[in-house]
């Protein structure tokens, strides 16, 4: 019988993807849950650095920082993509890149040129890819992000933005909504934004007009460095965060994936059986026609 | 209150100390600062090193920080540890090498393009053999 056999080692490769599939899909679910909670505990510092920014824009300081002084033209624009650093997590880094391939079209019919900082492999690959001009980027940033492997390159585009290589920076990444839903979002992220202090404003009670700080050992390199923490922190918020949505969306395509291989192996079983019944079927006419002959 | 401020100690990978306290002592870049509530509003950046707690009814709490911001308001303190090793020199070769590792990823394009382009034929390769199978399926 001709088919049957190969019909049966199909559904057995079929089976071994399906193991694979099942087995990354509850890998990815656990490393989901440790994503979220990374997520959530990187969320108190951003809230804290974000009060206290807010304070320094309501204290009276005698100094401004360059983050926070909006410019007149804009020319060049830095932007950071965070992607996922592998594959295999559905349409999560083809996302924040057709989103990220949007605006980089609309700045350059206004003449405006783009360099670009790449968080994660994907991005890293694409934008090289596309011959974009790539600044700096880290790949290899594994399960556990820290701080510390993303200064270097955020330096780059940090000290951009101070040299006045660029007017504006932007960060994308993908944003965690839930374990279904991923939105591939674009931020502006330099100068910051007045609403985006605003926000946390009305929560601490605002201190009245007037007043300042004091500052150990001046207000220059104190201010500098919060402005620093608080766009890295910013940028670090935007990876927990990309890295939370790498995981469910790599749970959900898997689960996908699983589910196709049971639709095929039950295709492949029905028509496995029907070939073998067939086959027994045409043998016994084939009896029975020879013992009618005879 | 009055005597008593909230004391918050975050990194950016956790929250590492919340809570009420009665006095605090911090080591400020310019020497150690101890804080009372109503202490006028003061930032400062701090050193590596022990910052001691106390709270009410407790012992006293010793927490090691590695240098970061120190935030006063009269009733609530903030310190936002880092969590690695900062200074300016260190971070400037860090983006030194994150430039390089730029250039050189630049400059081996071709490598890269080549590999990208033959997962690309290997993906379409396999989509083929799938669609032949399928059809020869049908034509059985």
């Amino acid at each position: 019988m001709a088919g049957s056999r190969e019909i049966r080692t199909k559904i057995s490769s079929v089976k071994n993807t399906q193991k694979i599939t099942r087995a990354m899909e509850m890998v990815a679910a656990s490393k989901m849950r440790k994503a979220q909670d990374r997520m959530k505990k990187a969320r108190p510092y951003g809230e804290k650095i974000r009060n206290v920014a807010a304070h320094m824009s309501g204290a009276n300081t005698e100094y401004r920082h360059p983050f926070l002084i909006e410019r007149d033209t804009v020319k060049r624009i830095g932007i950071i993509i965070v992607t996922s650093d592998k594959g295999l997590c559905g349409g999560l880094n083809t996302n924040v890149l057709r989103r990220v391939v949007g605006a980089m079209k609309a700045w350059e019919a206004e003449g405006e040129q783009i360099e670009v900082s790449c968080i994660g492999n994907k991005g890293l690959g694409f934008m090289s890819r596309i011959n974009a001009n790539v600044i700096s980027h880290v790949v290899g940033l594994g399960d556990t992000p820290d701080m510390e492997s993303l200064i270097g390159s955020v330096k780059v585009v940090l000290d951009g933005y101070t040299e006045d290589r660029f007017d504006r920076v932007y960060i994308f990444y993908n944003r965690f909504i839930n374990t279904m839903k991923q939105e591939p979002v674009m931020e502006q992220l330099l100068p910051l934004s007045d609403e985006r202090m605003q926000d946390e404003d009305q929560e601490s009670n605002k201190p009245s007009a007037a007043w300042d700080y004091i500052y150990e050992p001046e207000a220059k390199p104190v201010i500098d460095d919060i402005m620093v923490r608080y766009v890295e922190a910013l940028i670090y918020q935007a990876l927990t965060e990309n890295m939370a949505s790498e995981q469910s969306a790599r749970m959900v395509a898997m689960k996908a994936a699983s589910d196709n291989a049971s639709t095929v192996i039950d295709e492949l079983t029905l028509i496995y059986n029907k070939s073998r019944q067939a086959a027994i079927t045409k043998e016994l006419s084939e009896i029975v026609g020879g013992a009618a002959a005879v | 209150m009055g005597t008593i401020f909230h004391l918050d100690i975050v990194s950016p990978e956790e929250s590492i100390y919340s809570g009420p306290v009665e006095f605090m002592v911090a080591p400020a870049l310019m020497g150690e600062v101890g804080i009372y509530p109503r202490h006028t509003p003061m930032l400062t950046k701090i050193k590596s090193g022990m910052v001691r707690i106390k709270a009410q009814l407790k012992e006293e709490e010793l927490i090691y920080v590695s240098g970061g911001m120190l935030e006063v308001q009269p009733d609530i303190v903030t310190i936002l540890a880092d969590t690695a090793v900062r200074s300016h020199d260190l971070d400037e070769a860090k983006a030194i090498e994150a430039k390089q590792a730029a250039e050189e990823a630049l400059k081996n394009r071709e490598s890269d393009l080549d590999y990208a382009r033959a997962q690309a034929e290997l993906i379409e390769a396999t989509a083929q053999l799938a669609a032949i199978e399928k059809l020869r399926k049908r034509g059985h």
